[in-house]
């Protein structure tokens, strides 16, 4: 008679690998995250020669994309799909078994990431074979680690957004906290057009550190100095949002 | 169970007791779904829990899980607290039937909910047992009813339980299937399991339990061997066609009566007894036609038992609303 749990690594590794098979057996769930930022860069970055033909600034663009790919699919797949799990009678019964919070979220987060990297995968290609974009193999390796580092704050916010709220209410707030992030934290305008009280704003928002970051390792353009502290506060916020709004959720509110 | 020290500074839980439950109460806002329930289960009991839907027995069973904390009063499973992932490591509950992730393939829920445990039932061997080897690889949406209710009681027994909460494992399914899942239940309590189990079908609890704890408005009403609560509950339904009102005969305790299209009252009349009833009715002389004797559902037996108690204050009528 043992009463000993099952390690959190197995653990971790058995729900990433679930919630993997339960979304990829979904195919139009992970197809929609790939069209949505690849049709953003042929329709706003290809026809425009100023930008996709200049190295930098077109690496640059397709950093902000990419990054906008990563944070949508994070808050997306997270503030929605936390949301509508929970409404489902198979949530509760997950949560009786022996197995605290941390694999399951650990394995929402690493689940978070590769479906977000599938979504980066078409943005490089068209920046490599339609634009001037280009960066060393070292490079590109370095960006996409800083693209899942970055991603997690998203992943966070998202389940924060997903325990706290029903499925109908998590819609329209991912979205309004989406958009304005994406375009204040320069992913579809770069900050350097930005007046100064706008770029003030910018470099508090996690999707401006997340950018900058990830142009840094890309283009080698140093990131401002604020970049790291700003992405780590954010990120020691948004999880304990999570946890809290984990703690709290008891299923379904019943009235 | 290894006590924890460190963590359990609580003075006074019973270690022996598979389930403990200690003046629980919990509240939905206005609604008071458990209202200072108290509830023993000793290892290797087979406790069936009665109620009526809304009753507070799922409230129950989901504290019991660890799934929600009590407002007041202790909750203890296996000496442990069950919000504590440990301690629900000898824990086994049924997932409701509608809630299999639909995408998941037959062996792969198995596999997943028996990861969570150190050393569960291989997934072959607990397949074999409930008849789903064939189904293996089907998707869980693709089950029929009663295919998806086997699934349920063997997610349940993956893990090797101690105790098991079964909640409704047999509503809606046919006499065979039914049948099959009392014999896995039976088979699981034989080789020592506890088993606290939900229905509301009396048939079912007279089929299993041993014991019985009734249940109604959040409010434990009985707490007693089958046979003593079974005397308590046990309405029959007389279903005839007359032309007099035959309500307020001897032996009716409550009566209801349908008007059918061609104009002959139907009434239905529930009684203790139907057999004298109907004797009686026959002596007598009294004319009737198409008679149907048929068991009070629990839910009917329930109307009768606890039903005349007036409303709680504050809560006029949404008192099944906690569901």
């Amino acid at each position: 008679m043992t009463t000993a749990t099952v390690s959190p690594l197995r653990l971790t590794w058995l729900h990433l690998r679930f919630q993997f098979l339960e979304t990829v057996r979904v195919p139009i769930a992970v197809l929609g995250n790939l069209l949505f930022p690849a049709l953003a860069m042929f329709f706003f970055v290809v026809p425009q020669e100023a930008v996709a033909g200049d190295p930098v600034t077109a690496t640059t663009a397709v950093a902000g994309l990419s990054l906008f790919a990563v944070c949508s699919a994070s808050l997306f797949t997270y503030g929605l799909g936390v949301a509508e799990d929970r409404q489902l009678p198979f949530d509760p019964f997950l949560r009786s078994l022996p197995a605290g919070p941390g694999p399951r979220m650990a394995a929402r987060v690493g689940n978070g990431a590769i479906f977000a990297l599938f979504g980066v995968v078409p943005l490089v290609l068209i920046g490599w074979l339609f634009t001037a974009a280009s960066v060393t193999p070292l490079q590109l390796l370095a960006g996409v680690g800083t693209i899942l580092l970055v991603s997690v704050p998203f992943v966070l916010l998202g389940m924060a957004v997903g325990y706290s709220l029903s499925a109908k209410a998590a819609l329209p707030v991912v979205q309004v906290v989406l958009f304005p992030l994406a375009f204040a934290g320069g992913l579809f305008l770069p900050p350097q057009l930005f007046p100064s009280w706008l770029d003030g704003v910018s470099l508090a928002t996690p999707t401006r550190a997340g950018r900058d970051l990830l142009v840094e390792a890309l283009t080698g353009a140093p990131a401002s100095a604020v970049a790291w502290p700003v992405l780590l506060g954010w990120t020691a916020l948004v999880a304990a949002l999570a946890v809290l709004a984990y703690r709290r959720d008891e299923g379904r509110r019943f009235r | 169970m290894t006590p924890d020290l460190t963590s359990d500074l609580n003075p006074g839980p019973t270690p022996d007791l598979a389930v403990d439950v200690d003046h629980v109460t919990r509240r939905f806002g206005d609604v008071v779904a458990l209202d200072d329930v108290s509830l023993a289960v000793g290892p290797g009991e087979l406790v069936g829990l009665l109620g009526p839907n809304g009753a507070g027995k799922s409230t129950l069973l989901s504290l019991v899980s660890g799934q929600r904390r009590p407002d007041a009063g202790r909750v203890r499973l296996l000496g442990g607290d069950p919000r504590d992932a440990r301690s629900r490591t000898r824990l086994g509950i049924t997932p409701q039937e509608t809630g299999l992730p639909a995408t998941l393939r037959v062996r792969e829920v198995v596999d997943f909910v028996g990861g969570h445990f150190a050393d569960p039932v291989p997934t072959g061997e607990l397949l074999e047992q409930l008849g789903l080897t064939d189904l293996a690889r089907r998707q869980t949406g693709a089950l029929s009813g009663g295919q998806k209710r086997r699934l349920a009681v063997a997610l349940a027994l993956v893990g090797r339980p101690r105790v098991v909460l079964l909640d409704e494992p047999t509503t809606g399914l046919d006499v065979g299937a039914r049948q099959a899942l009392w014999d896995a239940v039976r088979a699981y309590h034989a080789s020592g399991g506890t088993v606290l189990l939900t229905s509301h079908y009396l048939e079912e609890v007279q089929a299993l339990a041993e014991r019985v704890v009734v249940i109604d408005r959040g409010v434990v009403r009985a707490d007693d061997a089958l046979d003593a609560v079974l005397r308590r509950v046990s309405l029959r339904r007389v279903v005839l066609t007359a032309p007099d009102d035959l309500s307020a005969w001897p032996g009716v305790v409550r009566s209801e009566t349908v008007t059918t299209p061609a104009g002959t009252a139907r009434q239905t009349l529930f009684t203790p007894d139907a057999d004298a009833l109907v004797r009686d009715l026959v002596v007598a002389g009294v004319p009737f036609g198409d008679l149907e004797i048929r068991g009070a559902s629990l839910e009917e037996a329930f109307a009768e038992m606890v039903a005349p108690t007036v409303p709680r204050p504050g809560q006029p009528s949404v008192t099944g609303a906690t569901r």
